[in-house]
């Protein structure tokens, strides 16, 4: 029984030791400098506001007409708007809605990519050229006429629709750079070595070639945050989308459409969801900066 | 026979120098028809309630019956539900080829090509303007910057990078309409001239143009000049490294001139081919740009159209930016290899 005991314990510090070391590299790599630490620290406070923040500062949607376009004060830091309503609560109510949108978005994109791009890399030939070809097509089309057709004709009602919309647009240069880093990389020695030793296909797609090419899709994922936010917000601006009322797009919508612009008592109406989506991309990129540094270090010398 | 083979081979090889253009060219037309196919699917689910308020609205307006108003509108748009799907392709490919962009359904059946007519010149104004303006500021800014890398002019450039990057540039529209147009009333906050000016070739006319254009001229700056400045700077630091610039410096040729004709000259090469692509990007993020500003170009009618469900004038101006698009990248590449030779030697 101590054997066993001490069997459990030996697997348990050792699923520890994995672990801590695991968390150590997520830590090294997202606040291994002062930018990417920033930038982290950006995105986790909007990620748990969008998780947590609902619960501690519920929205109701109830109007009234007393409060109507108040100053910032301590109980409505950003003001109301036209209907009495808190503007931080929207916001942080919208939080989770623009978050999934940009997560969904990034994911479908770079899913794509990789897929596309692996595949054309690796078995080349016809398929490649085609794909090629196609990638083109979607980096010569000018992106925003089609995504304010495509969005016309899905009725664009719900965060998965609205991802794939926008991650029709983002997925082409970086299939086309993965590609590019995949067949640079099978030229080299060690995935030579590995042909010659005979590994198995999968071994060398998914232990050699995808870790080098991580860094590039972790930091792709990123930008592809970012342009998805620009995307739906300026969707949502021309008044294609018809989302959640409280995504921070729709919010800035309808400050416009209300005369916010005009108006300067509602003018934290209109900056308030313009500052929010202002700090998230700046943490975004100042992200994607840190996370270049670190992953890519022969950039650290020039 | 023998002088024959000879001029065959001749022009072959007069061909074979440009067959880099001729793959491009090849690709540019299978785009082109990627672009047709996805208008005409945006026909083909065009709802049939579309055409009914159609004949409706001629009905009313021309006074004739609604059977007459619905074979007429059937006509004019060359709408014709019953027939295969490719005989519709075939008679809209012959529509296209003909130069007939389709008419408006909305707007008192106003053909596209007019809309383009009238509304091209102020985006092409615009956005030409403002390219230039960032295009030879931004590279400017972009190789001064890369000379002295860690003077405050520098330091004040990342910054601006960044906060341009981090804000969307209709974001930027948004806020200097409020404070330029609404708040402080400096600027115009719609239209393209003073409608009290005869529009015509005279000094008041032309600087109301200059004048309403001000604002969305000064958007588009800020949010590009960020990017060329950006793309200078890679591009300069790369030249830097050369030996010509070390050999530049070993002469003892003033630092003036080694940055503007050696450092800028070089590094700007590259750029020329993302100018064509910029202008395509600056047109197909119109939209968005001049619905903010009121301002009547291309890129509102298309938002306009897109709202109203204008299905002809969407795929109209579909096409005819895409087109505008595809033909300026394709030019650029066919540019790029006579302007810079180590291009041509190395393909």
């Amino acid at each position: 029984m101590e054997n066993v005991g001490g069997r459990s314990k030996k697997i348990l510090l050792g699923i520890f030791v994995k672990l801590k070391k695991f968390f150590s590299s997520l830590f090294k790599v997202f606040f291994g400098n002062k930018l990417s630490g920033m930038g982290t620290s950006i995105l986790v406070f909007f990620i748990l506001l969008g998780i947590i923040g609902p619960y501690i500062f519920p929205y109701s949607t109830s109007i009234s007409m007393e409060d109507q376009l108040l100053a910032p004060s301590f109980i409505h830091p950003f003001g109301t708007d036209l209907w009495g309503r808190d503007i931080f609560r929207q916001i942080v109510a919208g939080t989770s809605d623009v978050l999934s949108i940009a997560f969904l978005a990034a994911i479908f994109s770079v899913v794509l990519a990789l897929v596309l791009g692996m595949f054309s890399g690796i078995v080349g030939g016809f398929f490649d050229k085609f794909i090629m070809f196609v990638t083109n097509v979607f980096l010569t089309i000018p992106s925003l006429p089609v995504f304010l057709i495509l969005a016309a004709i899905f009725t664009v009602d719900n965060a998965v629709t609205f991802a794939i919309i926008l991650s029709i647009f983002s997925w082409a240069g970086m299939c086309r750079s993965i590609r590019a880093q995949i067949i640079s990389l099978k030229e080299r020695d060690f995935i030579q070595i590995c042909k010659v030793m005979k590994m198995s296909k999968g071994h060398i797609i998914f232990k050699e070639l995808l870790p080098n090419v991580g860094s590039y899709i972790l930091i792709n994922f990123i930008i592809v945050m970012k342009n998805a936010i620009t995307g739906s917000v300026g969707l949502m601006l021309l008044g294609v989308a018809s989302f959640e009322p409280t995504n921070w797009g729709a919010i800035l919508t309808s400050a416009k459409n209300n005369g916010a612009l005009i108006n300067p008592h509602s003018y934290m109406w209109l900056f308030a969801p313009i500052l929010c989506i202002a700090i998230f991309q700046l943490g975004v990129i100042i992200l994607s900066k840190g996370l270049d540094d670190t992953l890519n270090p022969r950039l650290r010398v020039m | 026979m023998e002088k024959v083979r000879h001029f065959a081979k001749k022009v072959w090889m007069f061909l074979y120098q440009f067959r880099y253009f001729f793959a491009k060219l090849g690709i540019s037309i299978l785009t082109l028809c990627a672009v047709v196919i996805l208008s005409f699917v945006l026909i083909v689910n065009m709802p049939g309630t579309v055409i009914d308020s159609f004949a409706m609205q001629l009905s009313i307006q021309r006074r004739i019956p609604l059977e007459q108003a619905m074979i007429l509108a059937k006509q004019m748009l060359n709408y014709d539900p019953d027939s295969s799907l490719f005989s519709r392709f075939v008679v809209y490919l012959q529509q296209l080829l003909h130069g007939n962009l389709g008419i408006s359904i909305k707007n008192n059946a106003k053909s596209v090509n007019i809309i383009l007519k009238e509304l091209l010149p102020r985006t092409l104004f615009v956005s030409s303007i403002s390219l230039a303006i960032s295009f030879f500021l931004g590279t400017f800014l972009g190789s001064r910057t890369t000379w002295k890398r860690n003077s405050v002019g520098s330091k004040i450039l990342d910054g601006y990078i960044v906060t341009s990057n981090a804000i969307p540039d209709y974001i930027f529209a948004l806020i200097i309409i409020t404070v330029f147009a609404f708040n402080l009333g400096w600027f115009p906050n719609q239209g393209a001239y003073d409608a009290m000016i005869l529009p015509g070739f005279n000094l008041p006319f032309i600087l109301s143009l200059f004048f309403y254009a001000t604002l969305p001229i000064m958007a588009y700056v800020f949010s590009q000049l960020s990017f060329w400045s950006m793309q200078m700077q890679g591009s300069a630091l790369g030249v830097l490294g050369e030996d010509y610039i070390n050999a530049a410096k070993a002469r003892g040729i003033p630092k003036r001139i080694i940055v503007r004709k050696y450092l800028k000259r070089n590094a700007m090469l590259p750029l020329v081919t993302q100018l064509a692509i910029s202008f395509g990007v600056m047109f197909g993020g119109a939209p968005l740009m001049e619905s903010i500003f009121n301002y009547p170009g291309i890129g509102q009618a298309f938002s306009q159209a897109i709202v109203e469900r204008d299905y002809y004038v969407v795929q109209g101006i579909l096409l005819f930016v895409s087109v505008i698009v595809i033909g300026v990248n394709l030019f650029a590449d066919t540019i790029y290899s006579f302007i810079d030779p180590r291009i041509r030697r190395s393909s």
